[in-house]
């Protein structure tokens, strides 16, 4: 039987505020356990809540950049469960009225098709602590640091059908928070992470199956990986005459496979209530306006000026502008270097390898824009070829230093004396009377392609800084000097 | 409406609440009387009235993003039942 497989993606965004969505305390990452846990945080009898204007105002951000109905009047409920991590017996969270409502974004699948995946509501909650359960025999560590840090949380329609579709989802909500500048995105410290609601059907029939959440996915790769895992799994299930039983799984990145965790059927029931605490909140059209002003340019859009703007591909464009550090950055070396082509190229080539090799994002490359920038003016003012230009690009990322300064103390500058080359060019010449004689004796059609021989030597004797064109030209014109 | 034993004995496992089992019965008496009190409620017609989210009112009053809390770790802990290199401890959760 042919199976489809339908998924829905719930995403929770860490919002980039300064303080908790509830209380005054930083909610900086990487502190000292509890030294950001103030008795709000800590649920401290007589405490109360007092929400963060930033939080709702990064939310409507979010809402206005997926086309999506915001709020005028949403309201806090109060989401009941027992966890050490969440001291207060209650995450404060938004059912009923939450702040964003229906919207939607386009993804771009590999294949270039285009499609619509509905966003069917963000709400404001606040995050819960964390338990260490390793370190303490018989004890459980609690550090409530994060406890209270503002989360947006962000459901999609069940509309995708396959990992690539879920992966390109979840890459467009990364792209959107982080260009909104309202998330950091950072997955590996869990400012951005994903639950995954994944079943199968027969293809062609209406209903959904049952459904299992995978839960806290943190990388794109793994998001992709736990999907297939569970398809697999289900197919395999119900092919084998099973049933797949609606329950909570843990991805277990380690073993690429995911595990059981609570069956929903025992699951708590969470008791969903107004928060007393808080009152609604109400926006008007002016507020809602005010915020709309302060977008900046989004992934969409960016990438259609790419293309417009820079004469780039499609999926050029698409990749340079997925992040916006990675666009910012493309759109300063193609201004420094007055070349859109070639800064692309160099920003998804030599740039994108060594980062990838290093490990290292490019907002901290250790190679800026402009140093890049002012690399590829020299290769466009014919200073230096292609070829130098990457001995400089691996000086410059591992001892800094502007394009300029390297070319000069190392002695790169391209040689375009023609006196010189033609030097060069007849030691070649008479050194290899070997393949002169078969340059002479060859079809005039294949010649062509034999003063590469002669090209590579050239070069290699000039150490790279001959100026290639120059080379090519004079070659040419001293072997066909000789075959008459 | 009333509740029985199991109502009651679900009720005190969410609310994580230890009961003795001989006081399972007037539990069961007493919440199905407020029970009774809201069905009472819910004869009076409210088709037009919309529900509040609270009963002021108001709407909520926003405070700036602003850092203003300091460090008060050693206070906070002074008073928990154990704490080890910061961290509160709690009897194992496990999952």
């Amino acid at each position: 039987m042919e199976w489809e497989a339908v998924i829905g993606l719930e995403i929770h965004a860490q919002l980039a505020t300064k303080s908790k969505i509830f209380s005054g305390a930083s909610t900086a990452f990487g502190a000292e356990p509890n030294t950001q846990a103030c008795a709000v945080d800590l649920a401290l009898p007589g405490t109360l809540p007092v929400f963060n204007e930033e939080a709702l105002r990064m939310a409507v951000k979010f809402g206005l950049a997926v086309d999506a109905e915001i709020g005028r009047k949403s309201v806090f409920d109060r989401k009941n469960y027992f966890y050490p991590d969440l001291p207060k017996g209650y995450q404060t969270s938004q059912l009923f009225h939450p702040i964003v409502g229906i919207g939607h974004i386009d993804i771009t699948l590999e294949d270039g098709t285009n499609k619509r995946i509905g966003v069917t509501r963000a709400h404001l909650e606040e995050d819960a602590g964390k338990s260490l359960h390793d370190e303490f025999p018989g004890m459980t560590g609690i550090d409530l640091n994060r406890a209270g840090t503002p989360l947006l949380e962000i459901v999609s329609e069940p509309d995708m059908r396959s990992a690539e579709e879920a992966v390109a989802y979840v890459r467009k909500i990364h792209s959107i928070v982080t260009s909104l500048g309202i998330c950091d995105g950072n997955m590996a410290e869990g400012s951005f992470r994903c639950d995954c609601n994944v079943s199968i059907r027969p293809k062609g029939q209406e209903e959904f199956g049952p459904r299992t959440e995978t839960k806290n996915i943190n990388s794109f790769r793994f998001i992709e990986k736990a999907i297939l895992g569970e398809i697999d799994r289900q197919i395999d299930l119900v092919e084998d005459g099973g049933q797949v039983i609606q329950a909570t799984r843990l991805y277990d990145a380690d073993k690429n496979e995911t595990r059981s965790m609570r069956s929903k059927e025992e699951a708590n029931d969470y008791r969903y209530f107004p928060c007393p605490d808080l009152l609604p909140i109400v926006i008007d059209e002016d507020y809602i306006e005010a915020v709309r002003a302060t977008l900046p340019e989004l992934p969409d859009a960016r990438k259609a000026r790419f293309i417009n703007e820079y004469k780039l591909s499609e999926y050029d464009a698409m990749v340079l502008s997925g992040d916006h550090h990675t666009a910012d950055y493309f759109e300063t070396v193609a201004n420094a270097a007055s070349d859109a082509k070639i800064a692309a190229n160099w920003v998804m080539g030599e740039l994108s390898k060594m980062l990838n090799q290093n490990d290292t994002h490019i907002k901290d490359s250790p190679v800026t824009a402009e140093q890049l920038g002012g690399l590829l003016e020299r290769i466009k003012d014919d200073t230096i070829s292609g070829k130098i230009a990457k001995q400089v690009f691996e000086v410059m990322w591992s001892d800094g230093g502007s394009a300029d300064e390297i070319i000069e103390a190392k002695g790169l500058k391209q040689v375009t004396d023609s006196g010189a080359i033609e030097k060069i060019v007849d030691e070649v010449i008479a050194n290899n009377s070997a393949q002169v004689d078969q340059y002479i004796n060859a079809e005039p059609d294949k010649r062509g392609k034999m003063i590469g021989f002669f090209m590579g030597q050239v070069m290699k004797a000039s150490q790279g800084k001959a100026n290639p064109g120059q080379v090519q030209g004079m070659l040419k014109q001293k072997l066909d000097a000789l075959v008459s | 409406m009333s509740l029985d034993r199991t109502d009651v004995d679900k009720i005190a496992h969410l609310a994580r609440l230890q009961i003795e089992e001989q006081d399972t019965p007037e539990y069961a008496q007493n919440l199905s009387n407020i029970l009774d009190l809201v069905d009472q409620m819910q004869a009076i017609d409210t088709t037009d009235v919309s529900p509040m989210a609270h009963p002021l009112d108001a709407v909520q009053r926003l405070r700036s993003d602003l850092i203003t809390e300091e460090n008060q770790r050693e206070n906070l802990q002074s008073v928990a039942p154990a704490v080890e290199n910061g961290l509160f401890l709690v009897p194992k959760v496990i999952e």
